[in-house]
Protein backbone atom coordinates (compact mmCIF):
# COMPACT_ATOMS: atom_id res chain seq x y z
CA UNK A 1 0.00 0.00 0.00
CA UNK A 2 1.69 3.11 -1.39
CA UNK A 3 1.67 5.80 1.75
CA UNK A 4 2.84 9.39 1.25
CA UNK A 5 4.68 11.37 3.96
CA UNK A 6 4.49 15.19 3.45
CA UNK A 7 6.34 18.04 5.43
CA UNK A 8 4.08 21.75 4.80
CA UNK A 9 4.78 24.46 7.70
CA UNK A 10 1.14 24.32 9.01
CA UNK A 11 1.53 28.54 9.43
CA UNK A 12 3.44 30.87 7.83
CA UNK A 13 3.31 34.57 6.84
CA UNK A 14 2.13 36.48 3.79
CA UNK A 15 5.01 36.38 1.29
CA UNK A 16 7.45 33.77 3.43
CA UNK A 17 9.52 31.70 1.00
CA UNK A 18 8.31 27.79 2.30
CA UNK A 19 10.03 24.60 1.83
CA UNK A 20 7.96 21.61 0.66
CA UNK A 21 9.40 17.89 1.44
CA UNK A 22 7.66 15.01 -0.22
CA UNK A 23 7.95 11.35 0.15
CA UNK A 24 6.11 8.68 -1.37
CA UNK A 25 6.76 4.95 -0.85
CA UNK A 26 7.31 3.15 -4.43
CA UNK A 27 9.57 0.39 -5.81
CA UNK A 28 10.92 2.57 -8.82
CA UNK A 29 11.76 -0.73 -10.62
CA UNK A 30 13.95 0.64 -13.24
CA UNK A 31 13.22 -1.76 -15.85
CA UNK A 32 16.88 -2.46 -16.62
CA UNK A 33 17.22 -5.54 -13.58
CA UNK A 34 17.32 -8.96 -13.96
CA UNK A 35 15.92 -12.08 -12.20
CA UNK A 36 19.00 -14.70 -12.13
CA UNK A 37 17.15 -16.48 -14.30
CA UNK A 38 17.99 -13.70 -16.65
CA UNK A 39 14.44 -12.43 -17.22
CA UNK A 40 14.09 -8.66 -17.56
CA UNK A 41 11.94 -7.17 -14.22
CA UNK A 42 9.55 -4.62 -15.80
CA UNK A 43 9.49 -1.03 -15.62
CA UNK A 44 7.42 0.03 -12.63
CA UNK A 45 7.77 3.71 -11.65
CA UNK A 46 5.92 6.62 -10.64
CA UNK A 47 6.27 9.23 -14.00
CA UNK A 48 4.80 12.61 -12.62
CA UNK A 49 4.29 14.47 -9.66
CA UNK A 50 2.33 17.70 -9.81
CA UNK A 51 1.59 19.89 -6.57
CA UNK A 52 -1.33 22.18 -6.41
CA UNK A 53 -2.22 24.94 -4.49
CA UNK A 54 -6.01 25.67 -4.14
CA UNK A 55 -6.38 24.17 -7.65
CA UNK A 56 -3.67 26.31 -9.27
CA UNK A 57 -0.57 23.77 -10.16
CA UNK A 58 2.63 25.31 -8.40
CA UNK A 59 5.38 22.87 -9.03
CA UNK A 60 5.55 19.74 -11.15
CA UNK A 61 8.02 17.21 -12.09
CA UNK A 62 8.67 14.46 -14.65
CA UNK A 63 10.15 11.40 -13.20
CA UNK A 64 12.87 9.02 -14.83
CA UNK A 65 14.36 5.43 -13.81
CA UNK A 66 17.17 7.37 -12.41
CA UNK A 67 14.78 8.65 -9.27
CA UNK A 68 15.54 6.27 -6.43
CA UNK A 69 13.41 4.17 -4.59
CA UNK A 70 10.59 6.09 -2.39
CA UNK A 71 10.87 8.98 -4.35
CA UNK A 72 11.82 11.77 -1.93
CA UNK A 73 11.90 15.86 -3.50
CA UNK A 74 11.40 18.92 -2.21
CA UNK A 75 10.88 22.16 -3.56
CA UNK A 76 10.01 25.93 -2.82
CA UNK A 77 6.89 27.97 -2.90
CA UNK A 78 5.67 31.45 -1.94
CA UNK A 79 2.76 31.46 0.61
CA UNK A 80 -0.18 33.46 -0.91
CA UNK A 81 -2.66 32.93 1.40
CA UNK A 82 -4.54 30.31 3.57
CA UNK A 83 -5.31 26.95 1.45
CA UNK A 84 -4.77 23.39 0.90
CA UNK A 85 -2.36 22.06 -1.43
CA UNK A 86 -2.71 18.97 -3.10
CA UNK A 87 0.01 16.89 -4.23
CA UNK A 88 -0.21 14.05 -6.78
CA UNK A 89 1.80 11.28 -7.95
CA UNK A 90 0.80 9.32 -11.36
CA UNK A 91 3.33 6.15 -12.50
CA UNK A 92 3.61 2.95 -14.01
CA UNK A 93 0.71 -0.08 -13.87
CA UNK A 94 -2.16 2.59 -13.28
CA UNK A 95 -0.25 4.06 -9.80
CA UNK A 96 -2.35 7.24 -8.81
CA UNK A 97 -1.98 8.53 -5.11
CA UNK A 98 -3.32 12.28 -3.74
CA UNK A 99 -2.74 13.66 -0.59
CA UNK A 100 -3.22 17.45 0.99
CA UNK A 101 -1.89 19.72 3.47
CA UNK A 102 -3.76 22.63 4.59
CA UNK A 103 -1.72 26.00 5.52
CA UNK A 104 -2.63 28.95 7.46
CA UNK A 105 -1.37 31.94 6.29
CA UNK A 106 -1.35 35.37 8.44
CA UNK B 1 37.32 -38.43 -27.67
CA UNK B 2 34.38 -38.35 -26.36
CA UNK B 3 36.00 -35.83 -23.46
CA UNK B 4 37.24 -33.65 -26.05
CA UNK B 5 33.80 -33.09 -27.61
CA UNK B 6 32.03 -31.96 -24.09
CA UNK B 7 35.03 -30.18 -23.54
CA UNK B 8 34.28 -28.12 -27.14
CA UNK B 9 30.09 -28.04 -26.73
CA UNK B 10 30.76 -26.82 -23.39
CA UNK B 11 32.84 -23.80 -24.47
CA UNK B 12 30.39 -23.49 -27.97
CA UNK B 13 27.53 -22.81 -25.13
CA UNK B 14 29.80 -20.94 -23.28
CA UNK B 15 30.45 -18.74 -26.30
CA UNK B 16 27.13 -18.46 -27.13
CA UNK B 17 25.89 -17.52 -23.80
CA UNK B 18 28.19 -14.62 -23.55
CA UNK B 19 27.83 -13.54 -26.49
CA UNK B 20 23.96 -13.65 -25.92
CA UNK B 21 24.44 -12.03 -22.93
CA UNK B 22 26.04 -9.12 -24.05
CA UNK B 23 23.73 -8.68 -26.48
CA UNK B 24 20.89 -8.44 -23.92
CA UNK B 25 22.72 -6.15 -21.78
CA UNK B 26 20.88 -2.98 -21.72
CA UNK B 27 22.59 -0.27 -23.47
CA UNK B 28 24.19 2.37 -21.34
CA UNK B 29 23.65 5.62 -22.44
CA UNK B 30 26.23 7.20 -24.22
CA UNK B 31 27.91 10.89 -24.48
CA UNK B 32 25.56 11.02 -27.85
CA UNK B 33 22.65 10.08 -25.94
CA UNK B 34 23.17 12.63 -23.54
CA UNK B 35 23.94 15.66 -25.92
CA UNK B 36 20.75 14.27 -28.00
CA UNK B 37 18.56 14.34 -24.49
CA UNK B 38 19.87 17.87 -24.09
CA UNK B 39 19.22 18.77 -27.96
CA UNK B 40 15.59 17.43 -27.17
CA UNK B 41 15.01 19.81 -24.50
CA UNK B 42 16.95 22.85 -25.12
CA UNK B 43 16.37 22.92 -29.51
CA UNK B 44 19.01 24.64 -31.22
CA UNK B 45 19.29 27.43 -28.12
CA UNK B 46 23.01 27.41 -26.72
CA UNK B 47 24.03 26.47 -23.14
CA UNK B 48 25.85 28.53 -21.08
CA UNK B 49 27.89 27.51 -17.99
CA UNK B 50 26.49 29.57 -14.71
CA UNK B 51 23.99 30.18 -12.51
CA UNK B 52 23.26 26.68 -11.80
CA UNK B 53 24.84 25.23 -8.67
CA UNK B 54 24.34 21.40 -8.59
CA UNK B 55 25.04 19.54 -5.61
CA UNK B 56 25.73 15.83 -5.31
CA UNK B 57 28.74 14.28 -3.10
CA UNK B 58 31.64 13.86 -5.29
CA UNK B 59 32.34 10.14 -3.99
CA UNK B 60 29.48 7.78 -3.77
CA UNK B 61 28.95 4.22 -1.69
CA UNK B 62 25.96 3.35 -2.65
CA UNK B 63 24.73 4.57 -6.18
CA UNK B 64 20.89 3.52 -5.12
CA UNK B 65 20.34 6.32 -3.79
CA UNK B 66 22.15 9.74 -3.87
CA UNK B 67 21.60 12.93 -2.78
CA UNK B 68 20.95 16.02 -5.11
CA UNK B 69 20.59 19.40 -4.48
CA UNK B 70 20.02 21.99 -7.51
CA UNK B 71 19.34 25.87 -6.72
CA UNK B 72 19.48 28.36 -9.69
CA UNK B 73 20.66 32.29 -9.16
CA UNK B 74 17.43 33.77 -9.87
CA UNK B 75 15.29 36.72 -8.40
CA UNK B 76 12.12 34.68 -9.37
CA UNK B 77 10.16 37.55 -10.22
CA UNK B 78 7.34 37.07 -13.12
CA UNK B 79 9.24 39.05 -15.24
CA UNK B 80 12.63 37.07 -14.67
CA UNK B 81 12.30 33.58 -13.26
CA UNK B 82 12.94 29.95 -13.92
CA UNK B 83 10.89 27.95 -15.51
CA UNK B 84 12.30 24.29 -15.50
CA UNK B 85 15.36 22.58 -14.45
CA UNK B 86 15.94 19.24 -16.48
CA UNK B 87 18.63 17.29 -15.00
CA UNK B 88 20.87 14.29 -17.01
CA UNK B 89 23.74 11.51 -16.70
CA UNK B 90 26.04 9.98 -18.57
CA UNK B 91 26.40 6.56 -17.98
CA UNK B 92 22.99 5.16 -16.73
CA UNK B 93 20.75 3.21 -19.25
CA UNK B 94 18.95 6.40 -20.19
CA UNK B 95 19.58 9.88 -20.00
CA UNK B 96 17.38 11.40 -18.30
CA UNK B 97 16.92 11.59 -14.82
CA UNK B 98 14.12 14.21 -14.28
CA UNK B 99 12.32 17.24 -15.40
CA UNK B 100 10.99 19.87 -12.64
CA UNK B 101 8.84 22.76 -13.42
CA UNK B 102 8.35 25.89 -11.70
CA UNK B 103 7.35 29.29 -11.90
CA UNK B 104 7.47 32.34 -9.94
CA UNK B 105 5.79 31.62 -7.49
CA UNK B 106 8.07 29.16 -5.94
CA UNK B 107 10.42 32.10 -4.88
CA UNK B 108 13.22 29.92 -5.03
CA UNK B 109 14.83 27.85 -7.52
CA UNK B 110 16.06 25.33 -5.36
CA UNK B 111 15.23 21.42 -5.93
CA UNK B 112 16.00 18.08 -3.79
CA UNK B 113 15.06 14.64 -4.45
CA UNK B 114 17.38 11.27 -4.45
CA UNK B 115 19.15 9.73 -7.95
CA UNK B 116 20.33 6.67 -8.71
CA UNK B 117 23.94 6.36 -10.60
CA UNK B 118 24.73 3.10 -12.62
CA UNK B 119 28.62 3.97 -12.55
CA UNK B 120 31.02 7.12 -12.26
CA UNK B 121 30.00 9.81 -14.02
CA UNK B 122 29.26 13.17 -15.14
CA UNK B 123 25.48 14.88 -14.04
CA UNK B 124 24.63 18.01 -15.68
CA UNK B 125 21.69 20.23 -14.62
CA UNK B 126 20.11 22.55 -17.28
CA UNK B 127 17.79 25.73 -15.81
CA UNK B 128 15.75 27.35 -19.12
CA UNK B 129 14.88 30.74 -17.39
CA UNK B 130 11.83 32.53 -18.39
CA UNK B 131 14.44 34.91 -21.17
CA UNK B 132 14.33 31.92 -22.98
CA UNK B 133 18.18 31.29 -22.28
CA UNK B 134 19.61 28.08 -20.59
CA UNK B 135 22.42 27.66 -18.33
CA UNK B 136 23.86 24.22 -16.95
CA UNK B 137 26.44 23.06 -14.46
CA UNK B 138 27.84 19.62 -14.28
CA UNK B 139 29.55 17.53 -11.34
CA UNK B 140 31.79 14.68 -11.94
CA UNK B 141 30.88 11.75 -9.53
CA UNK B 142 32.52 8.50 -8.41
CA UNK B 143 30.31 6.22 -7.69
CA UNK B 144 31.54 2.58 -5.52
CA UNK B 145 28.89 0.39 -5.69
CA UNK B 146 26.34 0.91 -8.94
CA UNK B 147 22.38 0.99 -9.28
CA UNK B 148 19.97 0.20 -12.27
CA UNK B 149 21.36 -2.95 -13.08
CA UNK B 150 22.16 -5.33 -10.36
CA UNK B 151 20.55 -8.52 -10.31
CA UNK B 152 17.18 -9.18 -8.47
CA UNK B 153 17.32 -12.04 -5.96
Amino acid sequence: MASALINVPAKAKLGDIIEIKTLMSHIMEPGYRRTASGETVPRDIITSFTCRFNGTEVFRADLFPAIAANPFITFFTTATGSGKFEFEWIGDKGFAETTSASIVVE
Amino acid sequence: MHDESTRREFFGLAGGAAMLAVTLRPAEATPTMLASAIRNVVGTATVQTGKVKLEIPPLVENGNTVPMTVSVASPMAPEDHVRSIHVFNEKNPQPNIGNFYLGPQAGRAQVSTRIRLADSQKVVAIARLSDGTFWSASVDVVVTLAACTEEVI
